[in-house]
């Protein structure tokens, strides 16, 4: 177990600088997740954590030693990828071992930990078995043991789920989390899903061009966010945003007036969540007519023209509106998030 | 690893049944003349190795009077043993070298970046179009000023690397996914061991095709065997054969007893590796 500390890290490839300048405190047992569109540099950063890749200036700690030098052997990490990486020449308890190959354990030692990381992954009746006789959950429950075997300090995942299918992907994230709390390892894991973001992690990292956006916990990036980056990122369907202006007393949105003081007058930009924006029956805050109908069950997504400008309301499951009704939406002020002109949230 | 993924199913599918097929008769009529005119020449030969020399100018394919006289000469000749044991140790170790240089080669030029890697590349695959006839003078030149000339190294030398191979090799390592070999080496195995145990086995299959191309070409090569050798112990089987014809008259029927029996290790080389690759080709499924 170990804190991992990035200090200042930047990554250039010949002139093409990807990475500016990253700094993440990283605490011993925390489960963190790297989280942004693809190619703002998370796989990068985690490469770098790995030592499979080098850092053009900035400095990289595991355990507080620097570890810039150290080849990824040395780093006492153990990483995940996406496509799993396991052998299919070799059988799962020979791939699971793989790890072991140049550890100082006995072989009957090596053996018991083999047999006690299949225990833990439920996979002690395949163990005998090559990877081609596996379903994609269990390949990666390979991989995972893989890592696991050596017991290292940080676990590094690069998009472990990506291959497999909504349902499994759902499951294993269940199973990486329960492992998380039962070894207590700390965990750093990179996805371009933002919904294994929030479930999974004790922190998210926010990336986005090779800076860092946000750092905080589901609950801060969802109701916090930093700016209309990772407003719109984090949180499905995105955040409805809406061109407003601030005046004394008040907040000029949508063609009406919302009572919500901002300390400030100017243009602005409002961001007001789907679930924040409800269909009602008395009279709210907007009014506009109804463009497209996505029933979802427990609830009904509403897309609503106002004044010009389509926003994305709910409404109960179990009496929709009708397409094309008119319809009063109502939200609570002090749910608006508002951002100044440069994008970043103003508190 | 998709590029060299191929169903098992697809390897073991029944052709289609004839009838339903219009095109089948003109399909299989087609590869008939195929088979026949590739299997002729083999039928002649082992036709010829049963024959007496006085029928040996008719086309009759069965002969009138059989005999394998032929074959108990030519085995009992020390002479054929020596260039059969010649050849198959001079093929065997130039495969086995080949196959263990051009991957290592093959892997380098595709896994590693470094200063100078297109020009090696294209400097290897630029010899690929040189025909060994052409190369063949220097070869000698260099085997005489080395005092390589009649030697098995002397034979041996320009087959211990292909470039041929190198290519192959280097097209393959291209489906081998990156992150096999980093995990590798976050589990502490240094690059000639993420090479060995885990590069290679992915490869198996073009490793396998690649030991029988190169035994073939090993196992059958003429031109320069004859040229770099003078003593008759260091022939190989091809040159060793042709002296069959120049001693007394042409005794064709010594030469294609020599051929049939010459057939026999390609065949078993052929029929060992080809398991490889089906297995390797079958095993290849990763990743599902
Ligand atoms: N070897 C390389 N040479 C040059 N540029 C690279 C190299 N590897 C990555 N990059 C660039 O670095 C940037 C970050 O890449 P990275 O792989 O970290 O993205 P990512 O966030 O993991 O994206 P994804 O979600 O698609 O995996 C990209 O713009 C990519 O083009
Ligand atoms: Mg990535």
């Amino acid at each position: 177990m170990a804190t991992v500390t990035l200090h200042n890290l930047v990554k250039a490839y010949g002139k093409a600088e990807v990475l500016h300048g990253i700094n993440l405190e990283v605490a011993d047992g925390e489960f963190v997740v790297f989280v942004g569109p693809s190619g703002c540099g998370k796989s990068t950063t985690l490469r770098i954590i790995a030592g499979l890749e080098d850092v053009t200036s900035g400095e990289v700690q595991i355990g507080g030693r620097t570890v810039n030098h150290l080849e990824p052997k040395d780093r006492d990490i153990a990483m995940v990828f996406q496509n799993y990486a396991i052998y299919p020449h070799m059988s799962v308890r020979k791939n699971i071992g793989f790890g072991l190959r140049t550890s100082s354990l006995s072989k009957p030692e090596r053996e018991q930990r083999i047999e006690e990381v299949a225990a833990i992954l439920s996979m002690t009746e395949y163990l005998d078995r090559k990877p081609a006789q596996l379903s994609g959950g269990q390949r990666q429950r390979v991989a995972i043991g893989r890592a696991m075997v050596r017991d290292p300090a940080v676990f590094l995942f690069d998009e472990p789920l990506s291959n497999l299918d909504a349902q499994l992907r759902s499951q294993m994230r269940l199973e990486i989390k329960k492992l998380h709390q039962r070894v207590g390892t700390t965990i750093i894991f990179v996805t371009h899903d933002q919904v294994e973001a929030m479930t999974m992690a004790d922190r998210i990292v926010i990336m986005k061009d090779g800076h860092i956006q946000q750092i905080g916990t589901p609950a801060e990036v969802f109701h916090q966010p930093a700016n209309i980056f990772v407003a719109q990122f984090i949180g499905a369907p995105s955040m409805n945003l809406m061109p407003g202006r601030a005046v004394a007393g008040g907040l000029e949105v949508g063609g009406t007036m919302i009572a919500r003081e901002t300390g400030r007058t100017g243009a602005m930009t409002v961001g007001i969540r789907p679930d924040d924006l409800c269909v009602t029956q008395d009279k709210g805050c907007f009014s506009g007519r109804i463009t497209l109908l996505e029933p979802l069950g427990s609830e009904t997504l509403v897309y609503v023209d106002i004044d010009g400008q389509e926003v994305v309301a709910h409404a109960d499951g179990r009496n929709p509106p009708a397409l094309g009704a008119v319809v009063q939406l109502t939200v609570d002020p002090a749910n608006l998030h508002l951002f100044g002109a440069d994008g970043e949230a103003i508190t | 690893m998709s590029e060299i993924r191929v169903s098992s199913q697809s390897l073991m599918r029944k052709p289609a049944k004839g009838p339903r097929d219009p095109y089948a008769v003109l399909r299989w009529t087609l590869l008939a003349m195929g088979a026949i005119v590739m299997v002729m020449p083999i039928v002649y030969m082992l036709s010829a190795s049963i024959k007496y020399p006085f029928e040996m100018y008719d086309l009759n394919i069965i002969p009138t009077e059989p005999t394998f006289e032929n074959y108990t000469y030519v085995l009992s000749d020390g002479r054929f043993l020596r260039w059969f044991g010649n050849s198959l140790l001079i093929a065997t170790l130039t495969t086995i070298s080949a196959v263990f240089f051009d991957a290592l080669v093959g892997y380098a030029l595709c896994k590693f970046t470094f200063r100078g890697r297109t020009f090696v590349f294209i400097a290897i695959l630029s010899t690929l179009m040189i025909p060994t006839e052409m190369l063949v003078i220097p070869w000698y030149l260099m085997s005489k000023s080395l005092g390589w000339l009649d030697s098995y190294w002397g034979i041996m030398f320009p087959g211990v690397m292909t470039a041929f191979g190198t290519f192959l090799m280097k097209q393959f390592f291209e489906t081998v996914p990156d992150d096999f070999l980093e995990a590798a080496r976050i589990d502490g195995l240094n690059e000639f061991q993420i090479w060995w145990s885990v590069a290679l086995p992915l490869v198996a299959p073009a490793l396998s095709a690649l030991a029988i191309f190169v035994f073939l070409g090993n196992w059958t090569a003429f031109l320069w065997p004859l040229i770099v050798t003078n003593s008759q112990e260091l022939y190989t089987l091809p040159v060793g054969l042709t002296t069959f014809s120049v001693e007394q008259a042409v005794e064709w029927e010594l030469i294609m007893t020599g051929a049939a029996l010459a057939t026999i290790p390609t065949l078993i080389v052929f029929l060992i590796f080809q398991r490889y690759i089906i297995r390797g080709v079958a095993m290849a499924g990763l990743k599902g």
